[in-house]
């Protein structure tokens, strides 16, 4: 049985659908990022599940049992808030110790539990400091040894990393994979940031519309991406439309035919092409090849980033790795290959 | 020419001010100062100067500090003031959270509902409570018309009446920092608490309340400071043993005509305001 499922689940909000019909089941212990852009519904699919909003539709179910009705102070799973949301009247230890104190855990057990989740999240001696004497990093770690200290089985996070600057979120990000490791707790974690999304989850849900439209882990998602949607959000893929002929796909933005490796679903319209899967071909010929000029040369650190316009006027994006020597200058001819595995072929 | 018209026109934006300040609030506050020194005489105005040949009068203020008379008028004008802030922050509150937990569209016109008694006049808002609560007011015919009562209820110049009244004027000033601060609270840290565990009760006693306590403060002193002045409630709707310290002021000044004592009184009351208008600003500058 999965630790949590949703069945169906629909929420409007006036004339916007914020969840449309959405199913999604998460396994213990698992870590899941739920990655959209806004107005996806992420946020407030957590908010479903933590009970500050009730779904129009569908149920949550928590080991089994459906949570409909259920005020939030009775639901046993917590959840850390993008704004932190620490007590500023409260110290750092009364913060910590105010989930247990509701429970009614005596005195002396929480004072050694607050230690024990100061120390997990490394704040020891920092527990009668006031949140505003902390600093962002120390104060995302009192909100998570908050939410984490009742020993939920299910966390929730909302964009727990997005007040961070960015040498400090990479670090955060190893820092949560390791807790929710640690605790085996099952998180469940929002966040716009594909980066973010790919490397700390077992599995991602992508987002769109309410739905999910598409769930799998990091890996699969990035390479095999199920949509147009998908393909771009994610590592933004090139999409190239065209039809179905035979075996192949005819692109005409391309002047190419893309050949995938296996059967074309019948009815493909679209298909992604990942830039760091296409390279220089010089002389490359027949499917899965493709001639243009390049327009622009981005260097990007561990790449460069090339814009070559094909022969049938697509603009294609194509990693340029440095290990293959420097890029070719703006204006000059280009073949182009790549191999039958990188083409996909896109539902929608 | 152009650098010379500068120099006389830049201090000017903060002249203006000074001025205003200088003519309204400390020529005023001087000539208060002056008459507590000044001797009662039969003339018109009823004072001579503090610099005759007698010199300065300094009779008022040992009158003043020493008479429990007035001493029990500070008191009770103490008491009056706390009592209405007090009343004014229990009835304020849930207004003030009203405001704050309505939707925007709504925030407006109910601010304007809240502000409605000051858009007509102080008396006859007074007048409208003495119509109502006298003997042969609203609130008697009713209750003697259901059967209720036979003979009218002294309602009229009561404790409670001054209250009424009090809290009826005074209103207005605790809602508008109640709702300030409740306003500005983020939303999250009562989910937050919820999601901790926290009842809707808990969550008000341990989260809602200790963040609405320096806006409840504010409030209670913006009343306090302004209520322990008043003279016109009590006089129109306050029992005669209600001597506040405004109503004895007022009494010396145009009853007994003696402006030294009147004047004195108002130097030590507004000297005894000053500790918590120095609390109030001392908590609007953390906030």
């Amino acid at each position: 049985m999965p630790l949590l499922s949703l069945r169906g689940l629909s929420k409007r909000f006036g004339q916007t659908l914020a969840l449309d019909r959405l199913d999604l089941d998460v396994a213990a212990g698992e870590f899941l990022t739920l990655l959209g852009g806004s107005g996806s519904g992420k946020s407030t699919l957590l908010r479903v599940v933590a009970g500050f909003e009730a779904a129009d539709a569908g149920a949550v179910l928590l080991e089994g049992r459906d949570l409909s009705g259920v005020p939030p102070h009775a639901r046993p799973l917590n959840m850390m808030f993008q704004s932190y949301a620490l007590f500023p009247h409260l110290n750092v230890a009364a913060n910590i110790a105010y989930g247990l104190k509701r429970d009614g855990v005596p005195r002396a057990e929480r004072a050694g539990r607050v230690e024990q989740a100061l120390a997990m999240v490394g704040l020891e001696g920092f527990g009668g400091r006031l949140p505003h004497r902390l600093s962002g990093g120390q104060r995302q770690r009192v909100a998570l040894a908050r939410a984490l200290v009742k020993r939920p089985r299910l966390l929730l996070l909302d964009e727990p990393l997005g007040a961070l600057d960015a040498n400090l979120r990479e670090r955060t990000g190893f820092e949560l994979r390791a807790l929710q490791r640690e605790t085996g707790a099952a998180f469940i974690m929002v966040t716009h940031d594909q980066q973010e999304a790919l490397a700390l989850a077992d599995r991602v849900a992508v987002l769109e519309h309410g739905r999910v439209v598409q769930l799998g882990a990091p890996r699969a998602v990035y390479d095999r991406p199920a949509t147009r949607f998908v393909a771009q959000f994610l590592g933004t893929a090139n999409v190239l439309e065209g039809r179905a002929a035979g075996e192949g796909f005819d692109c005409p933005g391309l002047a190419a035919t893309l050949r995938p490796e296996g059967a074309l679903p019948p009815g493909t319209t679209a298909c992604a092409l990942r830039p760091e899967r296409i390279a220089l071909r010089p002389g490359a010929q027949g499917p899965n090849s493709a001639g243009g000029v390049v327009e622009e040369v981005a260097f990007r650190g561990d790449d460069s980033l090339l814009l070559v316009r094909a022969e049938g006027g697509a603009l294609l994006r194509v990693g340029h790795a440095e290990e293959d020597g420097p890029p070719p200058p703006r204006g000059s001819a280009v073949r182009l290959g790549w191999e039958a595995a990188s083409v996909v072929p896109l539902a929608g | 020419m152009h650098a010379a018209l500068r120099a006389i026109l830049r201090p000017l934006p903060l002249a203006v001010p000074s001025l205003w300040l200088a003519l309204l609030v400390a020529a005023p506050l001087l000539v208060v100062l002056v008459l507590a020194f000044a001797w009662p005489a039969e003339s018109v105005p009823p004072i001579a100067p503090p610099w005759g040949a007698e010199g300065p009068n300094t009779e008022p203020f040992a009158l003043v500090l020493e008479d429990s008379f007035y001493h029990a008028a500070f008191a009770q004008a103490a008491l009056v003031a706390a009592g209405t802030a007090a009343l004014c922050l229990l009835l304020g509150f849930p207004m003030a959270m009203g405001l704050a937990r309505a939707r925007p569209a709504w925030r407006l016109p109910l601010l304007m509902a809240v502000l409605l008694p000051f858009w007509t006049g102080f008396l006859p808002r007074l007048g409208a409570w003495i119509g109502l609560l006298r003997d042969e007011g609203w609130v008697n015919t009713v209750l003697q018309s259901l059967g209720l009562i036979t003979d009218p209820l002294p309602l009229l110049y009561s404790w409670p009446a001054l209250f009424l009244g009090m809290a009826h004027a005074y209103l207005p000033f605790a809602v508008l920092p109640l709702y300030a601060s409740l306003s500005r609270r983020d939303p999250a840290m009562e989910e937050a608490a919820a999601d901790l565990g926290a009842t809707p009760w808990a969550v008000f006693r341990t989260v809602t309340l200790p963040l609405a306590a320096p806006g409840a403060a504010a409030a209670f002193l913006l009343v306090f400071i302004p209520a322990a002045g008043e003279y016109v409630i009590p006089e129109l709707l306050g029992p005669p043993g209600a001597q506040l310290v405004g109503r004895v002021l007022w009494q010396e000044f145009f009853q007994n005509r003696d402006w030294p004592v009147a004047a004195a009184l108002a130097v030590l009351l507004l000297l005894a305001l000053l500790l918590p208008i120095l609390l109030f600003q001392r908590l609007e500058a953390r906030r």
